[in-house]
């Protein structure tokens, strides 16, 4: 079981969507997905993709303007 | 959630070129399908090279206003067209050239990112990706 990282920060709609799904593409199915950013309609828009795309939405938390996604695949 | 998303790019304009491929990546990374029916001015923009050559909608200002509007979106961090164009194939989003602009605009596959591209095809293929399409858009 795998722990990908996937750091977003900075970068704007669509990128963090579009590469939290590439991620999860390439993740087996167990692995943990972890997605750090800065975008703020992308903290509620990750958790969307997540529920739509049937995976489980582990945690969601925010520190100083970065938030961090964990999802399982 | 399934579905797909079928969006007809019209338009060559640079600011509805980058809506048309915002919304088909944002559709795959929810998981759905999507396909970009290119046409008319869009399909220019799949000649090589031409990508980010298209000129703004509004206060284009022979370019000032294109040059403007690039800067600020740099300054933003927003992405290149061809970043999301790349992200769109590599997510298995299919692109469609609409062969009548092609003859009508004497452009030859030669001419065109070949590499990218499904299909060369008519509004039948368009309608049939259409209608199980649960979006679709015409830029």
């Amino acid at each position: 079981m795998a722990e990908i990282k996937v750091d977003c920060t900075g970068e704007t709609c669509p990128v963090p969507l579009v590469e939290t799904r590439k991620a999860l593409r390439k993740a087996k199915e167990g692995d943990i997905v972890e997605v750090i950013g800065t975008h703020p309609a992308s903290k509620k828009e990750i958790p969307m993709a997540v529920k739509a795309l049937g995976l489980e939405l582990i945690d969601v938390r925010e520190e100083g303007g970065v938030w961090k996604i964990t999802i399982r695949r | 959630m399934a579905g797909k998303a079928t969006i007809i790019v019209h338009s060559g304009d640079m600011d509805k070129v980058y809506s048309a491929f915002i919304v088909a990546n944002g559709a795959l990374a929810m998981g759905m399908e999507a396909s970009l029916f290119f046409t008319f001015w869009g399909l220019q923009r799949l000649k090589k090279g031409q990508l980010e050559k298209g000129p703004l909608s509004k206060m284009n200002i022979l370019g000032l206003g294109k040059w403007m509007v690039k800067r600020r979106m740099n300054k933003a961090g927003a992405t290149s067209l061809e970043r999301l164009l790349q992200d769109f194939h590599e997510l298995g989003g299919k692109i469609l050239a609409c062969d009548m602009t092609m003859q009508i605009m004497g452009i030859e596959k030669e001419d065109l990112r070949d590499d990218l591209i499904s299909d060369y095809c008519a509004v039948g293929t368009y309608i049939d990706e259409a209608k199980d399409s649960t979006i679709t858009l015409f830029i």
